[in-house]
């Protein structure tokens, strides 16, 4: 499957959920914005590798009242491996990290990660504790995984598509994602 | 009063309700202060970076965080701290362990130590280094600036702060 049909399956998934949805910097959030916005996404423009990390704060912080996707890159949890350590034993039951895997960095002309070579992802988050662990090849295994928690680890094609930058500014995407985000004060 | 109690003290002042660290040995006491107040969440971070992320995502969900660390931190933490805190105008409230000055028997410390300071100011993070009687102020008043700023700030606790009782 193409990753923008991915990425199109999770936005719609995370609307039908009323879900939480942190999206990985580059082209990804560039085809989220374009095929599934919603102000409950959060579009990351800047420091990569840490789109799992954002989703865990934002979980455990919901304390389980709300649900969190995020969606994640190959090349980008291999810079932050210790992030499945950290949801394996930390991550709320509310907490589902997406990882399209396509082999390669594809924002910066796709050169290939470890993962073309074999490096496992799945296995890697088995390894680190996470319970629940799937693959996902196809739109329809991918479907039922993001009813799931713990970890999804979907094979893309390589290939971006062709859509414009996001039009918002950082401060309009955080400000719209905190209305949603935030829990309800107390009455 | 003990200097541990005096930043645990200055956190609950400050309404910190979420923490993510990385140890230090001169956090020891205060991580244990805090693993046992109920106020407050606290996630231990395989690494600095990561510990940015977490605490983003915790103030996206209306938690005031804290990121607990050695001054090791900041170098593993700067492109999180200016792509995403000061990009979209994240508070965080950072508590150092300034390694590396008066009294350091580590030389490995030495370089970072020395480093730590000018980082912050080229970052233009505003930074205090409050004796143990200021601290429980300094450290209300530094997440005031983080929040009020929208910004990440940093509270430098040196060898003697944690030596003085």
């Amino acid at each position: 499957m193409k990753r923008i049909e991915a990425i199109a399956l999770a936005g719609r998934a995370a609307a039908q959920q009323d879900a939480l949805l942190i999206c990985n910097i580059g082209y990804p959030s560039r085809e989220l914005f374009s095929v599934s916005d919603r102000p409950e996404n959060f579009y990351m423009l800047g420091s990569m590798g840490l789109a799992s990390s954002i989703g865990l704060g934002l979980a455990i912080a919901q304390q389980k009242k709300r649900r969190v996707m995020v969606l994640d890159g190959d090349g980008s949890l291999l810079m932050n491996l210790g992030s499945l350590a950290s949801i394996a034993h930390h991550a709320p039951e509310n907490y589902l990290l997406v990882i399209l895997d396509n082999c390669c960095y594809g924002s910066t002309g796709s050169q290939p990660t470890c993962t073309s070579l074999g490096t496992d992802l799945a296995a890697m988050a088995r390894a680190a504790g996470v319970r629940s662990v799937r693959r996902a090849e196809d739109r329809e295994q991918l479907a039922e995984a993001l009813l799931g928690q713990g970890v999804v680890v979907a094979g893309v094609e390589a290939g971006n598509a062709h859509v414009p930058i996001i039009s918002l500014s950082p401060q309009e995407i955080l400000e719209r994602f905190m209305r949603c985000a935030r829990p309800a004060p107390q009455s | 009063m003990n200097p541990s109690r005096a930043v645990h003290l200055g956190l609950r002042r400050a309404g910190i309700d979420f923490v993510a660290s990385v140890p230090c040995i001169n956090l020891q006491e205060l991580l244990g202060l805090i693993d046992a107040d109920p106020d407050i969440i606290h996630l231990p971070a395989t690494r600095e970076e990561e510990g940015v992320g977490i605490c983003a995502g915790a103030w996206m969900g209306g938690r005031r965080p804290a990121l607990l660390m050695q001054n090791s931190g900041p170098g593993n933490c700067i492109n999180a701290l200016a792509s995403l805190d000061m990009l979209y105008g994240i508070p965080l409230l950072m508590i150092i362990s300034h390694r590396g000055g008066r009294g350091e028997s580590i030389i490995g410390q030495v370089p970072m130590g020395q480093l730590t300071v000018p980082l912050l100011e080229a970052m233009g993070i505003f930074h205090l280094s409050p004796s143990p009687a200021e601290a429980g102020e300094a450290v209300a008043e530094a997440w005031n600036r983080a929040e009020s700023g929208h910004s990440p700030v940093a509270v430098l606790f040196d060898l003697d702060f944690w030596r003085s009782l």
